[in-house]
């Protein structure tokens, strides 16, 4: 009997049973929908953790000043400021392959223009932290080499901050005051959106790091250095020397933990994913396991119905079927039971994903490989559960099935 | 020639745990083609199990069956099931036709199994042919619930024919019947004699056993009786002398 005649023979059998077969291929439509749309949640956390680990910059490292703990590193980075200007200045020099390298000092200040007032987060950086973090300009310009030697009062603002202090109005030339100190506004940021924190990247203004130190945050040290690389393929390279450079310069002994510490933009983003791909392995097991439970569900159903049909399948083996035949028949209607079932799931699990991207105001992405392995072990359950209720109806003895009651 | 059955010393010995149950115990028999045979016994004297092993359901303990000059004894389970397929064509007592499933798709049913393929236009095609000569050629596309027992009879004898066999085994054939309608599926069986199948029917009543040309009366697992029928009956004869009785009582229009 050919393969085409087993199919229709196969479907014809589930049309029969339409209920029944409904009810059977619910549990493999639940099992797939939830794998689907638990894997959407997590491909979309990552996707959008790689958009924004992308816009540090391009083939950045992060140096962190104080002591932080191997493994316990925290997005708020260290308190003790280990790095200084001096140490700035070494790895733009010493450093083979660096072509940038920006410190940031953070100052949380409150801002007055006019009557508004807002607490904003205050970045205190160098001239080339823009090219860095591939950050454009909207409007105006950069401050310089010039501005950061003289600390000098000027700063660059971005969009939230902007609208917060000057609503539509135009912000390039006009002077803010940041902890009282009167600052002119010279550039304007192009928005950057929300970091993988979640917080809002445009709600910021940019200083001189000098002038950060001087009239904001005080002292002389730095919380993080950015450095940017050359090219991808010098990143471990710069990575070492910068170690080496610091180790020297901080008098770090040979075998001791550092007070700095040195994240390329990759190991990062590991880290920011780690806990969401362990998440989604985790829902992802619990949907597999109900995929499984009902693929018990239909080797259940098919017990029965091999049961149900044993004079069924009597007269088939009196007529010339074959072995094989009566195995093929059953097995099918395993498998299209579990594949129409998995590919409705399917369909279930991106609807319900869309849904979810809603509710939870995150992207859900269903990735066409996703789709693939649902579609595969579904099919794949159909055969392990479908291959022993078929075994069972192709071993019947047909004298035996056909006086059977 | 070579007969289309025949068995030399055939035995069947069925084991239940501790006890063995002799169903058959040594039967010779030589059917050739064109034969009509009606095979008769109490209830338990091994008709069905004779039937069976001719029907290549199953195979003797001991002695040996040849099928159309093939020694069944040697061939495996597929290959018996290919010989059903291609030599015989069964009827049985409670029709065994598939629910739910059209007349010309049960009738169809052994096409599907026949190596090499049928192409799907020819299966239907054959499917009507078959309906057609044992008087269904309209109700094709009629359920067995659709159908009256003696209809769903004729459905199964279409089944039977529909790979042009060479055997046609019949156990019980009227078992669920009235007479009327038994008359009926014996016409059926003897114009298909007619034209040179072979019959072999189990049945438990002697006047149905008379439409056959021989009888073979089977007694704890043996042959007892093995003879012509003399004053065969004649379907056509019959059915008039039923209509005739059922006139004078008002039963038939
Ligand atoms: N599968 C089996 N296992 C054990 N014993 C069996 C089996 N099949 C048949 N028998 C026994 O073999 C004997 C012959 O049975 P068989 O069915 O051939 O009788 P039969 O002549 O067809 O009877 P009936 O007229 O009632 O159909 C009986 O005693 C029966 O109990
Ligand atoms: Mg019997």
């Amino acid at each position: 009997m050919i393969i085409f005649a087993s199919i229709r023979l196969a479907l014809r059998a589930l049309r029969r049973n339409l209920l029944r077969t409904l009810l059977t291929m619910l549990g493999i439509i639940i099992g797939v929908a939830a794998v689907i749309s638990v894997v959407s949640i997590g491909n979309g956390a990552k996707k959008q953790v790689e958009a924004q680990i992308a816009t540090l910059g391009q083939n950045v490292i992060l140096v962190l000043s104080g002591n932080v703990t191997r493994g316990g590193f925290s997005m708020g980075f260290g308190t003790a400021g280990t790095l200084t200007q001096p140490d700035l200045e070494a790895i733009r020099k010493e450093v083979e392959g660096v072509v940038g390298a920006s410190p940031e000092v953070r100052a949380n200040s409150q801002l007055a223009y006019g009557n508004q007032n807002a607490n904003v987060q205050v970045s205190g950086v160098s001239a080339d932290y823009l090219d860095i973090r591939a950050w454009p300009l909207k409007s105006g310009d950069n401050f310089t080499e010039q501005d950061v030697r003289g600390a000098t009062k000027v700063a660059i603002i971005g969009q939230t901050t902007r609208k917060t202090l000057f609503g539509d109005g135009d912000a390039v030339g006009q002077t803010i005051r940041i902890k009282n100190a009167p600052f002119v506004i010279v550039g304007e940021l192009a928005p950057k959106g929300m970091n993988m924190m979640g917080s809002d990247q445009d709600d910021i203004v940019l200083v001189p790091f000098s002038s950060a130190l001087k009239r904001l945050a005080g002292g002389t040290s730095f919380r993080s250095i950015s450095v940017q690389a050359a090219d991808a393929k010098l990143l471990p390279g710069v990575q070492h020397d910068i170690d080496d450079l610091l180790r020297q310069r901080h008098k770090i002994q040979e075998g001791r933990d550092p007070d700095f510490l040195i994240r390329t933009q990759q190991e990062i983003s590991n880290l920011a994913t780690s806990t969401s791909r362990v998440l989604t392995v985790l829902l992802g097991s619990v949907a597999g396991v109900s995929l499984v439970v009902g693929g018990i569900g239909i080797m259940n159903i098919m017990l029965v119905s091999v049961t149900e049909r044993t004079r069924e399948i009597g007269v088939r083996l009196a007529i010339g079927a074959r072995t094989r035949d009566i195995m093929m028949q059953f097995l099918f209607e395993a498998i299209a039971l579990s594949v129409i079932g998995g590919v409705i799931g399917i369909g279930l699990g991106a609807w319900v994903s869309g849904q979810l991207s809603g509710v939870m105001g995150s992207p859900t992405v269903v990735a066409a490989n996703s789709i693939l392995i649902a579609f595969g072990s579904s099919a794949l359950i159909g055969i392990v559960f479908g291959y022993f209720p078929a075994l069972k109806a192709a071993r019947l003895d047909p004298i035996e099935a056909l006086r059977f009651e | 020639m070579t007969p289309i059955i025949e068995l030399r010393d055939f035995k069947k010995t069925y084991k239940t745990g501790e006890i063995e149950v002799h169903a058959v115990r040594g039967v010779n028999l030589t059917v050739a083609a064109g034969e009509f045979v009606a095979v008769m016994g109490a209830s338990g004297s091994g008709k069905s199990t004779l039937m069976n092993t001719i029907g290549c359901l199953d195979r003797p303990t001991s002695g040996a069956y040849l099928l159309d000059g093939v020694n069944i004894g040697r061939l495996e389970r597929d290959d018996l099931a290919d010989l059903r397929n291609q030599k015989i064509g069964f009827v049985f007592q409670g029709f065994n036709l598939l629910s739910r499933t059209s007349a010309s798709e049960n009738v169809e049913l052994p096409m599907l199994y026949r190596r090499p393929a049928i192409p799907a236009r020819d299966q239907r095609r054959r499917a009507l042919e078959a309906l057609t000569k044992v008087g269904l050629g309209q109700r094709g596309d009629h359920t067995p619930n659709q159908l009256s027992g003696g209809q769903q009879q004729r459905v199964a004898i279409a089944r039977a024919l529909v790979n042009h066999p060479k055997l046609l085994l019949a156990d019980e054939p009227t078992g669920n019947l009235d007479s009327r309608t038994s008359i009926e599926i014996m016409g059926i069986f003897q114009e298909l004699n007619q034209m040179g199948m072979t019959i072999v029917m189990v049945t438990h009543e002697l006047d149905v056993a008379r439409f056959a040309k021989r009888m073979v009366i089977m007694r704890d697992g043996r042959v007892v009786t093995d003879q012509a029928v003399e004053g065969m009956s004649i379907a056509q004869v019959e059915l008039a002398r039923l209509d005739a009785e059922q006139k004078a009582v008002n039963l038939a229009p």
